[in-house]
């Protein structure tokens, strides 16, 4: 079953092109790793798949209906749920109320009828140590595994992971990895852009590559990654840190 | 963590203490009505309207991220509505009164339309323009007297009672339940669900957006509610004054008044504004005299808070000790037993049973 098609979307600003004509489509409980040089318009795109940047053209359909004229607010209750580069944490608020937030205004639950889901998606997360904390104190690792905790308790059909890995240790990483891969086999869509290619390969079981706003590629994430033309446009020709 | 076993609780020790030192004050309060003199309880019955004024203003930029600076607006137009009522509609002061706050709210959500499609200084800026507005619209108006305002009669004004209770004290506790409810409604709605929303749009607009809140319905509360409380507070303030002048009802210092109360006191906190409010009183005590140097004096105060102290007097006392009287926050009660939740017991020092 499709959760998420994007048809043909395009978005300018000025004269650069951010997304160029971008046609994808996400399965159910399928893990999609989007990869591309910086300023590909890997991020644009999320924005513009979870509604914070206006399409010029084109369709986004969450399972089967169109969310294009919706604001972001409205994705998310609607199933789209994202993270951030840089973690948007509620810093004055605890890391329990951070996910209930998520829970009575995204997943539109009760307050008190999703104190145990909250519970959960933060063990889960290894925060509910941290559950009374406030979230402005946590760490790096703590803060990117939040973003991913409270996007999950808006209980969303497909997340959108935007570099979640970045300035996290190898070891921190891998953690997350492992986490992350106890999050997809919940059923959960996940796309994932990531510049560490090892981290995402370890999770993804497609993988699309994005330059100046264009899709170029899209397959097997070991047979794109071995592909002549990403190694020319993502890693600089040079083959030898592909895995 | 299966089953339905995570409890949560809002409440502390040091806020029950706070909530049984409340009541014991309220009755004070009270029962001044009955015994303090007018003058006395002229000034506390201003107190406790700025009290609201600060409280609602708290609300709108400390929670809401809507930082106005034409609250007058809403403070004139509660005056003028009263004036309004009382000299051409005969409406008696109770009546008058609760179109004012009406007019408050009904003419906070067409200029919310207007006013929330800027940010930031922008919407600052805009929220001015409109209070400057109505200031223009209500000096051409003769019949209620134009630029140079206008007085209540004296028959309205002694028509001001409650069983056999002078004008003043009537007032005053009008003021004292204005600024109670005030903040009442406010503790009420930060820690009820909807207050979960409000306080996500405090710390990050942009993750409370991407986690479903609706930005727009919760601003347009807040400044519909705050429109209604100031509208109130207007009328009681004009009620008092009885007279009302364009000038002066529409002057932006009531503003920077409330500003300057919250921004001491510690934005973003409900006790901030209270500690905020007294400091204000005090200081106009004992300084009012001093003609410029005192408004010299609040200025070095604003300046030196906001560089010493940035989260205002209440908030610095409040991280450094941790403490709240008006606890909004939700803590989880860990079971300590338990097996499912390795790590929790040993790393909390909350997990008080």
């Amino acid at each position: 079953m499709e959760v998420l098609r994007i048809e043909n979307l395009k978005k300018s600003f000025g004269a650069i092109k951010v997304a160029d004509a971008v046609n994808l489509s996400i399965a159910k409980g399928e893990a999609v790793g989007i990869i591309g040089p910086n300023g590909a318009g890997k991020t644009s795109l999320f924005n513009l798949i979870s509604g914070n940047l206006a399409p010029d053209a084109g369709k986004i359909y969450l399972l089967g209906k169109d969310v294009t004229a919706m604001g972001a607010e409205m994705r998310c209750r609607a199933g789209i749920g994202r993270t951030y580069q840089i973690p948007q944490p509620f810093s004055g608020m605890t890391v329990f109320e951070n996910c209930l937030v998520a829970a009575t205004s995204g997943a539109g639950k009760s307050e008190r009828a999703s104190y145990d889901n909250c519970a959960e998606v933060l063990r889960e997360m290894h925060l509910l140590a941290k559950a009374n904390v406030l979230a402005g104190s946590l760490t790096l690792l703590e803060r990117k595994a939040l973003e991913v905790a409270r996007a999950l308790c808006s209980e969303p059909r497909v997340l959108l992971l935007d570099e979640i890995a970045g300035g996290l240790t190898t070891a921190e990483a891998s953690e997350l990895v492992e986490t992350l891969r106890g999050v997809h086999t919940r059923g959960v869509a996940i796309v994932w852009i990531e510049h560490i290619v090892h981290a995402l390969v370890a999770v993804v079981n497609r993988l699309v590559v994005i330059d100046f706003g264009a899709k170029v590629m899209e397959g097997d994430p070991a047979e794109v990654m071995a592909s002549a033309e990403v190694k020319r446009i993502y890693m600089g020709m040079e083959a030898h840190d592909a895995a | 963590m299966s089953t339905a076993m995570t409890k949560v609780v809002q409440s502390s020790r040091t806020s029950r203490i706070a909530g049984l030192v409340a009541i014991v004050l309220i009755l004070a309060l009270l029962s001044a009505a009955g015994w303090a003199d007018r003058g006395t309880l002229s000034l506390l019955m201003e107190f406790f309207c700025y009290l609201a004024l600060a409280e609602m203003w708290n609300l709108l930029a400390g929670f809401a991220g809507i930082v106005s600076l034409g609250q007058q607006a809403f403070l004139g137009l509660g005056g003028y509505a009263l004036f309004f009522a009382a000299l051409r509609l005969g409406w008696n002061p109770l009546e008058a009164f609760l179109l004012a706050g009406v007019a408050g709210a009904i003419i906070a959500v067409p200029s919310a339309l207007v006013v929330f499609r800027l940010h930031g200084a922008y919407l600052a800026i805009g929220t001015w323009v409109l209070a400057e507005v109505l200031r223009l619209i209500f000096s051409e108006v003769p019949s209620l007297g134009a630029g140079s305002g206008i007085s209540l009669p004296v028959k309205f004004a002694k028509s001001v009672h409650l069983g056999g209770m002078h004008r003043d004290a009537v007032l005053y506790l009008a003021a004292l339940a204005l600024a109670l409810i005030t903040i009442l409604a406010s503790y009420l709605l930060l820690r009820s669900q909807r207050g979960l929303a409000l306080t996500a749009i405090r710390d990050n607009e942009l993750g409370a957006r991407s986690s479903g809140v609706r930005i727009f319905s919760v601003k347009l509360m807040v400044f519909a509610a705050t429109g209604l409380g100031t509208g109130f507070t207007g009328a009681l303030l004009y009620l008092a004054k009885l007279r009302i002048s364009p000038l002066a009802a529409f002057d932006v210092n009531w503003t920077s008044y409330m500003i300057f109360m919250v921004v001491i006191g510690g934005v973003g906190t409900l006790e901030g504004p209270i500690v905020g409010t007294l400091v204000y009183f005090i200081l106009r005590q004992y300084l009012a005299d001093l003609g410029s140097w005192y408004l010299i004096i609040l200025g070095v105060v604003a300046v030196t808070v906001m560089l010493r102290l940035p989260m205002g007097i209440w908030g610095t006392v409040a991280r450094k000790y941790d403490i709240s009287l008006f606890p909004t926050r939700r803590r989880v009660l860990f079971d300590q037993d338990k097996p499912t939740t390795p790590g929790v017991a040993a790393s909390s020092a909350e997990t008080t049973a």
